[in-house]
């Protein structure tokens, strides 16, 4: 379930590399505590942050979950589709409900990330 | 999203006299009811008073053209309207509705009579203090029997609700550090408070560090003296907790937060289990805020209006908020003259006509009347936890006052959740108890009777809480589509949080 | 008129046998400890230190009967002077006297609205809602702004809500600047919530002849580090601003426009706020029938613009669906608010003012499209009618410029002695607006409404005009 090449936080975010920027998005496990997402804010792109930054906010009827980005950057991409349609975060968080694209400064950022073999253990633990 | 069922029949329960009631089916909005022509009030007509064009009274960009939309109606229409409305909402006056920590207790009609009583309800709120010795003589009687009840100093009925009344007494303590020339950091919560606690906190220019409840559902004395240290303003906790259960260490916890200089604030929502029997201030609190709404009997409204006045310790009292009410040689006044009070949080002095309900309600209990009230409301949710225990899981044994806090882990090996729990209690004509509150406890279900409930209405509420527990095991998904006998079915909240709704427009019709 | 008796706590008689309100009795309460396995009521708060339980009762006087509250009560408002029954009255200053339909009462002392929580089970609680759903309306269409909530507590806090939502939704930006002449409860309120929030200043900006902010100064405060500015109208001074003389000013800048509207019954004839350029609306409804009951419960309000939705501080009724597909409304939006964000809360704001919603949803139904407006029309006409006489009687204007119902006047002579002339008359003539603003130490403010009748006003323009030497 959780794509083997991607990197992945405490926050139950995930994180994939492509050269110089990264995509992050939010797990399954995430979609699921949050339950129906109602709506999506994402920050501007051209915008930059440092690591663990807030850059965004996922609302669901009956939570809230903060988005950190993980590494130092600046904002490429949003994704519209999960802000014009939030469902798609829950039908597919790894793959169309991804949320933004960084260009990042240092791939320092990602030695605190988990692999996916530690993040599938992360989460069978209930470490929560 | 759209379940279909069969609407089932209406649950058999012994001794159960009550049917759900049926409100009107699909009423209209105010809005499509109109008719241009219809009006509901008589007005003189403009003659009478003058016949100059507006024009001339008003320069024309300032003024606005009739606006589309407003809805032309009778008397009778709007009669019509409210009254079919009214039969779509469950009253506490018809059963049960047992909303752990609100306190839906009987709200007594001679208080609403006495509000409107010309004297009250006519009076301005700037009329010179010798026209309005009533209203000030008032508040004066209220502020005194809101001391003897609290044990503490000095209290304002000026906060609005709760919310401001919880407000105004973390910024009392924030006043009190700075005329000192101190400033902390820090307030300490415990996990069960509820949400306006840590918000009144952070809005007073706090930082809010958690506390978490131990296996019994109270502060670890041990975790309490760690996290408090002279950074620490103050301590905010709810007496009873919000599980009901009552601080029993709560001198040892007075001691250990006044030993670093801290103020301890109790949050008076549930007055209700000990109002009468024990008082605040001789706990060791500093600061509370009372809820004219909750033990004290002024009507939910639907959600508002409250009143949250705030009462003090001794050294507190010069930062309470302006006015407040003092007694003179020539008879009651209003005090503005106060440079350390914190200000002011509303217009004008305070929800007058909520004060009044609340002395009416006091004085027709009595001081023994009151105590009678803690007794019977701890009475009455100890007998409902007796009658649900085995059926329902208890997340803590400790022993439960005025509420008791139940949650679904019984329920969910059939995937049954509180929320199902809650709606199917409806078809069994009973509003559902607080659901998911406190966040401290996965699922739980909040069941407070209050006193002013009759042992036949218990006994049938334990009796459907049951037979449901009966349906989850072996017909779960009867309960997970509840409910069925309601005005409306389970409604849905995403779509209603995705594309927001809030008016009605002319064009949608 | 009778002697108010106090009743003594020191007599209070103990009553024999059951409570009116409480249903269990003493039989009901044995079977209850047995079934409980208690020996005594007094085993259930064994939790309560033995050191401080109560031994006496609380020293409160009752329990009394519905006669003898009704004895007390009376005495204690037959003790106050009021409007209507022996006094005239023309002080307004953010409550204002209007006539309340009779049903009004009616409707909202059924039990089904009086008693019934906040609708967080919207099964059970559709009455409510779509009456919230209404008010909604009712308040979107009246402020010209897309979105309102459920209501606030009151007028003050309102305008601080709005400060904090405009500097919230703003984010880089720390100023709120507010006109001087908006009404002195509400500013000091937002001085309250602003003082602990460390990067949040509040600046005042004055006024200028006219009684209408003063522009040029207001410019000269704008810079990019504003987040909105505030105005009432009509003001504290009942002089109508106009919103887009600010609105402009403030967008130019970037900051957002909030308007303030201490008479919501102005709205039915001004311009709105909306069509002046307001990013937000604020305000007191305590006139769509509540009366002025002392200072409360009144009804604050708050509309936006439809990209601020989910910065609204307080409740929001949405329309939604069942699961059979009807109409229906919920509560909507509540990540919002303390009982899910805590302390990321937009505000800490948990009750609104259902019940006074609701009675000014029922009184704006009555009046309508048509009777809003008229009533509207008399209020200005009456008002600026009697501006004129008092003029003529010696005293004057004190700002050139329009007014709804309510205006301030020059005094040829000290306001106290004026006012206390008037009060041994019996009329409270007016609120003076010297303690405020020491400049207008010789000006009071007069409000007039449909409730003052012709005979009223011809008294206070007599009496005035023996005063005011013409």
């Amino acid at each position: 379930m959780y794509p083997k090449d991607n990197l992945y936080s405490k926050e139950h975010e995930w994180v994939r590399v492509e050269d110089d920027t990264c995509v992050i998005g939010i797990t399954e496990f995430a979609q699921k505590e949050l339950g129906e997402v109602v709506f999506v804010e994402l920050p501007d792109p051209e915008l930059t942050f440092d690591a663990h930054d807030e850059i965004g906010t996922i609302e669901s009827v009956k939570a809230v979950a903060e988005i950190y980005t993980p590494v130092s950057g600046e904002v490429v991409e949003i994704n519209d589709a999960v802000i014009d349609d939030p469902a798609v975060l829950n039908d597919d968080p790894h793959g169309e409900g991804w949320l933004v694209k960084m260009r990042f400064h240092s791939s320092k950022d990602f030695d605190g990330l988990m692999s996916h073999e530690e993040y599938v253990e992360y989460v069978s633990k209930g470490d929560d | 999203m759209a379940e279909t069922h069969d609407t089932p029949p209406v649950p058999e329960v012994p001794g159960l006299e009550h049917t759900p009631e049926i409100g009107w089916r699909n009423p209209k909005l105010l809005f499509e009811t109109s008719r241009p022509g219809r009006l509901g009030v008589q007005l003189p007509p403009i003659g009478t008073v003058d016949d100059t064009p507006l024009a001339t009274l008003l320069p024309e960009e300032l003024l606005r053209p009739a606006i589309d939309g407003m809805p032309e109606l009778s008397e009778v229409d709007v009669v019509r309207h409210f009254t079919r409305l009214s039969r779509r909402n469950y009253t506490p006056e018809l059963g049960l509705y047992p909303l752990g920590s609100c306190t839906m207790k009987y709200n007594p009609r001679i208080n609403e009579e006495a509000a409107r009583y010309p004297g009250f309800a006519n009076s301005h709120p700037l009329q010179p203090a010798s026209t309005v010795q009533g209203n000030l003589a008032l508040c004066w009687a209220l502020e005194e029997a809101l001391r003897e009840i609290t044990g503490l100093s000095r209290v304002s009925l000026h906060p609005a609700a709760g919310a401001q009344g919880e407000f105004a007494g973390i910024q009392m303590v924030q006043a009190a550090f700075a005329k000192r020339g101190e400033k902390r950091r820090y307030v300490l919560i415990p996990d069960s408070a509820h949400g306006t606690n840590p918000a009144s906190a952070h809005f007073a220019g706090f930082e809010v560090q958690e506390l978490l409840s131990n296996e019994h559902g109270t502060l670890d004395l041990e975790d309490l003296e760690r996290a408090m240290t002279e950074d620490v303003a103050a301590l905010m906790l709810t007496v009873p907790n919000t599980l009901g259960v009552f601080e029993n260490h709560i001198l040892e916890i007075a001691r250990i937060v006044h030993g670093k200089g801290g103020y301890l604030y109790c949050d008076g929502a549930n007055l209700n289990a000990f109002v009468g029997k024990v008082r605040p201030g001789d706990m060791g609190v500093d600061v509370l805020h009372l809820n004219l709404h909750k033990t004290f009997t002024t009507p939910h409204g639907g959600g508002g209006p409250g009143a949250g006045p705030v009462a003090v310790a001794a050294e507190l009292a010069p930062f309470l908020p302006v006015p407040t009410v003092e007694k003179g040689e020539d008879g009651f006044y209003l005090d503005f003259d106060r440079p350390d009070s914190i200000g002011r949080l509303r217009s004008f002095h305070g929800q007058f006509g909520m004060l009044v309900r609340a002395l009416a309600y006091i004085l027709a209990m009595g001081g023994r009347g009151l105590a009678r009230v803690a007794e019977t409301a701890v009475l009455n949710a100890n007998y409902l936890r007796k009658g649900l225990e085995g059926h329902y899981h208890l997340p803590h044994d400790s022993p439960a006052m005025h509420e008791v806090v139940f949650n679904d882990k019984s329920q969910a090996e059939f995937g049954v959740t509180t929320m199902d729990i809650a709606k199917r209690m409806m078809d069994y004509g009973f509003h559902p108890p607080t659901v998911y509150f406190p966040i401290s406890i996965s699922g739980a279900l909040m069941i407070e009777p209050t006193e002013t409930v009759a042992k036949e209405d218990l006994d049938s509420f334990i009796e459907a809480m049951r037979a449901i527990a009966r349906e989850a095991e072996t017909a779960p998904d009867l309960v997970k589509g509840a409910p069925y006998t309601t005005p409306v079915r389970r409604c849905d909240e995403v779509a209603a949080a995705r594309k927001p709704i809030l008016r009605w427009t002319p064009e949608a019709g | 008129m009778t002697e108010t008796q106090t009743p003594d706590p020191k007599k209070a008689v103990a009553s024999e046998g059951g409570h009116r309100y409480l249903p269990i009795g003493e039989v009901d309460q044995r079977e209850m400890l047995e079934a409980i396995g208690a020996a005594s009521i007094e085993d259930l708060f064994a939790s309560l230190p033995e050191a401080i339980r109560l031994q006496q009762p609380v020293n409160v006087a009752g329990p009394l009967s519905d006669q003898e509250l009704r004895s007390y009560l009376h005495g204690l408002e037959e003790r106050n002077q009021v409007a209507g029954r022996n006094l005239s009255s023309f002080l307004g200053a953010g409550a204002y006297r209007h006539d309340s339909p009779a049903v009004i009462d009616s409707l909202i002392t059924r039990s089904e609205f009086l008693t019934v929580y906040t609708p967080y089970q919207p099964e059970v609680s559709q009455g409510t809602l779509q009456a919230i759903f209404e008010f909604q309306t009712f308040m979107s269409l009246l402020t010209g702004l897309p979105v309102a909530n459920a209501s606030l507590y009151e007028g003050a806090s309102a305008l601080a809500e709005a400060a904090l939502m405009a500097y919230r939704v703003q984010r880089k930006r720390h100023k709120v600047i507010v006109a001087g002449s908006i009404h002195p409860h509400y500013r000091a309120t937002l001085d309250t919530y602003a003082k602990n929030l460390e990067d949040l200043e509040v600046v005042e900006v004055g006024w200028d002849a006219t009684g209408r902010v003063d522009l040029e100064a207001l410019e000269a405060l704008l810079d990019d580090d504003t987040a909105a500015v505030a105005v009432q109208s009509p003001n504290h001074f009942g002089v109508v601003e106009g919103w887009s003389r600010v609105s402009e000013v403030a967008h130019k800048a970037g900051a957002l426009s909030i308007g303030v509207v201490a008479e919501a019954l102005s709205m039915a004839l001004l311009q709105s706020p909306g069509d002046g350029g307001c990013d937000i609306a604020v305000g007191e409804a305590q006139s769509f029938g509540l009366p002025v009951s002392f200072g409360g419960p009144y009804l604050g309000f708050m509309a936006a613009r439809d990209e601020y939705k989910r910065s609204l501080p307080g409740r929001l009724a949405g329309q939604t669906v069942d699961a059979l597909g009807k109409r229906a409304f919920v509560l909507t939006l509540a990540t919002r608010e303390q009982h899910i964000r805590r302390e990321k809360a937009t505000s800490n704001i948990c009750t609104n003012q259902a019940l006074c919603a609701l009675a000014a949803t029922i009184y704006l139904s009555l009046h309508g499209k048509v009777g809003l407006r008229r009533l509207a029309e008399i209020n200005l006409r009456r008002a600026t009618t009697t501006r004129r006489r008092l003029a003529e009687a010696g005293f004057p204007v004190r700002f050139d410029a329009p007014c709804f119902n309510e205006f301030a006047v020059r005094s040829p002579r000290p306001v106290p002695e004026v006012l206390a002339h008037l009060e041994a008359r019996g009329i409270l003539g007016g609120v003076p607006l010297g303690g405020d603003y020491p400049d207008l130490e010789d000006t009071f403010l007069v409000a007039v409404t449909e409730c003052n009748q012709p005979a009223e006003l011809d008294r206070l323009v007599a009496e005035l005009a023996t005063l005011g030497g013409k």
